[in-house]
């Protein structure tokens, strides 16, 4: 991807989304950043370890899975420093223990964790809102509406992280995340001093101390209210004329009302949300002045499901609860237009012609190709089988011509459904996982089925890379990831390792063939390198 | 003033590089400029869209609502028609006419180029022959860029000066090819 060129004026640059938050990190003073790629959170660590290779500092890496990538940023933080964690919704599932606690252990230096939420799932398997989890762990959310936003909140967050001593979540939305504005950037601060946290008790969560930290953590609450009830992100704007509508927007969802706010006939009065906890104050201002309340947010309807609570509604509201907007999906223009009371805006330019979709599909030549065919040629000769798979480019195998898996849930999850599966009785099950996902998440179901000699079959996918985000590095080499396998306690006579190849996939097929047959668990690699990974680093040994 | 432009074609055909050079050119001539973009799983031979809104006041969503662009650019027949729901009544689409086939349902390409001169305001454009006769098939989103550039508020040295910043570091003769092919698609945008 070429990226736009800077604008000459020094303080301006064209940014993305993620963009802005990678430079409002690095202007905050982070010392590190850690991330493990997902769509649409990846350009942050692009950009920050991008940097760290041309400049040294600051450190910049990816890590195993998300849950790594937050602790070792909270190392960072406990010794005083200030870290960013970045990584795309369903990863905050991953590091949601490392996540949850630290909120009560008095964060050091500042910690922001910067999430990337997929409404309308463009490249996700769920479109779960980031602010429900900043809200259980009972800390600071950010949620930035542009470009501008997100690096001046992300330079704030740290600022609030060490304030309150809490981790500041910043929380993104795809339409953002990959949209590129012009970004006006203010001067870089430096970086914190090493200075460990003073109390250690406060980070050993033994039960005597988590309750006192989760007490100092409540405490702490009425001052977070009152910054967020005077943060400059939280506006409201109030219609003297007029008392009929009131608007509330969070986050993106600010900028379709403003698209369509210039052809209502009078401005509604507006709250503006940026920042959570909600501003309790604010919104009851707004409600007191109007007859009734549109709520539009991009994301689930948090901050309209707290406005209605339980019991009968004060004031007549419109969202995404009462149908006025769809719950699923993503928001645009057109739908804001119509919760508006707007006249839809109908397409007059048409074709009769059917349009066939144009999915995503596996490059010409990718070697998990080869998999699937030697993987089909072999359960052909089953009545019944059952392949669960998981996340990367071969979830593509899902789709025609392949048809080749029958799952894909969560990072991980093939082995542990391929265990369940033959533990209940069912036969054959394989199991067929990527390289870096089975790092990610595969290595623990793996300890449970040799620990049982599950009666299954998994076919790890090495092409070295972590392929559907864009080609970043694995962890492990493949002959790391052998060691890895062999040293869970795989036994060695159903382990193989073959290349995938297309003129290999007869003989790719009789080794699953084989350890289909055997009763109790095989291990099979199918290793060739990522076609764009060879690609790239071609190109770099030609440059 | 204000154009918005919806860029289409399929993962790999340089969309984004057309987005940004056209954003490129906005933002050096004072313009307000907003681009979405897909990454992900779409780049993998699907399709591919950006939208690209220029204006000289501030633009508040970075998506084009429906009914509302003023172009539809496309690297490919059928992916020109699969946004007309956004197209403006007025609106133009600009097209290659040079199919990328990696579906088994893809239409009969006469009746896509069909589809496409029957729309109020439409261009299809010999993308890959002009680019290769500039000196190389990959320059064909040049010519989509400079096929387009008539109907853009962007002055011709701005564009080709974003071009030349975009191919510099790959020499000066991949410089010159981009610009050729860009030209050649200007000549029909005149």
């Amino acid at each position: 991807m070429t990226a736009v060129p800077a604008k000459q004026v020094s303080n301006e640059k064209v940014l993305l989304g993620d963009e802005a938050v990678a430079t409002g990190a690095l202007d905050a003073g982070i010392s590190a950043a850690y991330s493990y790629p997902g769509t649409p959170a990846t350009e942050i660590a692009e950009y920050l370890v991008r940097h760290a290779k041309k400049h040294g500092r600051p450190h910049a890496s990816w890590t195993t899975n998300e849950k790594t990538a937050y602790e070792e940023a909270l190392g960072a933080s406990m010794v005083g420093r200030r870290a960013l964690v970045s990584m795309k919704h369903v990863g905050l599932n991953v590091a949601a223990d490392p996540f949850m606690n630290s909120a009560i252990i008095a964060i050091n230096g500042g910690l922001v964790v910067a999430v990337a939420d997929d409404p309308g799932m463009h490249s996700s398997q769920n479109e779960q809102d980031t602010r429900y989890f900043a809200d259980f762990a009972h800390t600071i959310c950010l949620e930035p509406a542009t470009q501008q936003q997100a690096y001046d909140m992300t330079r704030e967050g740290f600022d609030l992280s060490e304030r309150f001593q809490v981790p500041v979540v910043i929380r993104l939305v795809t339409r953002l995340a990959h949209s590129r504005a012009v970004v006006q950037v203010k001067p870089p601060r430096p970086e914190n001093d090493l200075r460990k946290a003073p109390d250690p008790s406060k980070w050993i969560l033994l039960p005597g101390n988590a309750r006192k930290g989760w007490q100092a953590l409540l405490d702490r609450l009425p001052d977070i209210r009152e910054y967020t009830e005077t943060c400059v992100h939280n506006v409201l704007t109030l219609n003297a004329d007029d008392r009929t509508l009131g608007v509330i927007t969070t986050g993106t969802a600010r900028n379709y009302f403003l698209e369509c706010a210039g052809q209502l006939k009078t401005m509604p009065s507006h709250l503006h949300v940026g920042a959570y906890p909600l501003p309790v104050q604010k919104i009851r201002k707004l409600l007191d002045h109007v007859e009734r309340v549109l709520v539009i947010e991009e994301g689930y309807p948090l901050l309209e499901g707290q406005l209605r609570g339980l019991l009968p509604e004060i004031k007549p509201i419109a969202g995404k609860l009462s149908g006025e907007l769809p719950l699923a999906g993503e928001l645009n223009t057109d739908l804001v237009r119509k919760a508006l009371g707007l006249s839809e805006r109908t397409a007059t330019v048409l074709t009769t012609l059917p349009l066939p979709g144009r999915p995503p599909q596996l490059c010409s030549g990718c070697p998990h190709q080869d998999s699937f065919k030697a993987l089909k040629d072999v359960l052909k000769g089953f009545d019944h089988s059952l392949v669960s798979a998981d996340i990367g480019c071969y979830t593509l195998g899902a789709l025609p011509p392949y048809e080749a898996i029958e799952s894909c849930v969560c990072m991980g999850a093939s082995v542990g459904l391929a265990k369940g599966a033959a533990e209940a009785g069912f036969h054959p099950a394989v199991a067929v996982i990527g390289d870096s996902t089975f790092l990610h998440s595969g290595v623990t179901p793996l300890m449970d089925a040799v620990a049982a000699d599950a009666n299954m079959t998994l076919l790890i996918l090495d092409n070295g890379t972590v392929g559907m985000t864009g080609g970043q590095p694995t962890m492990l080499s493949s002959s790391g990831i052998e060691k890895l396998v062999l040293g869970t306690g795989v036994k060695p006579e159903h382990f193989k390792v073959i290349e995938a190849h297309p003129k290999k996939t007869e003989q790719m097929a009789e080794v699953i063939r084989k350890e289909i047959d055997h009763r109790g668990l095989s291990v099979i690699i199918m290793v060739r390198e990522c076609l764009e990974t060879a690609r790239r680093s071609k190109k770099k040994v030609a440059s | 003033m204000k154009r918005d432009i919806i860029i289409a074609g399929v993962g790999g055909q340089g969309v984004l590089s057309i987005s940004t050079i056209i954003a490129a050119s906005a933002l050096k001539e004072g313009l307000h400029v907003k681009q979405a973009e897909v990454h992900g799983m779409a780049q993998r031979g699907g399709a591919v869209v950006s939208d690209l809104r220029l204006s000289d006041s501030p633009i508040h969503s970075s998506t084009i609502p429906r009914g509302c662009a003023d172009v539809i650019l496309s690297m490919e027949p059928l992916e020109s028609l699969r946004y007309l729901e956004y197209l403006s009544p007025e609106g133009l689409v600009v097209a290659s006419e040079s199919p990328v086939i990696n579906i088994s349902d893809y239409p009969e390409l006469e009746s896509v180029l069909a589809a496409i001169k029957n729309l109020p305001r439409s261009v299809l454009v010999d993308a890959d022959g002009l680019a290769r006769k500039a000196g190389s098939p990959r320059a064909s989103n040049m010519v989509m860029v400079g096929a387009v550039s008539g109907s853009l508020p962007l002055r011709q040295d701005t564009l080709e000066s974003f071009i030349t910043e975009a191919f510099a570091g790959k020499g000066e003769k991949m410089v010159q090819t981009n610009i050729d092919a860009f030209r050649a698609g200007r000549a029909l945008s005149n």
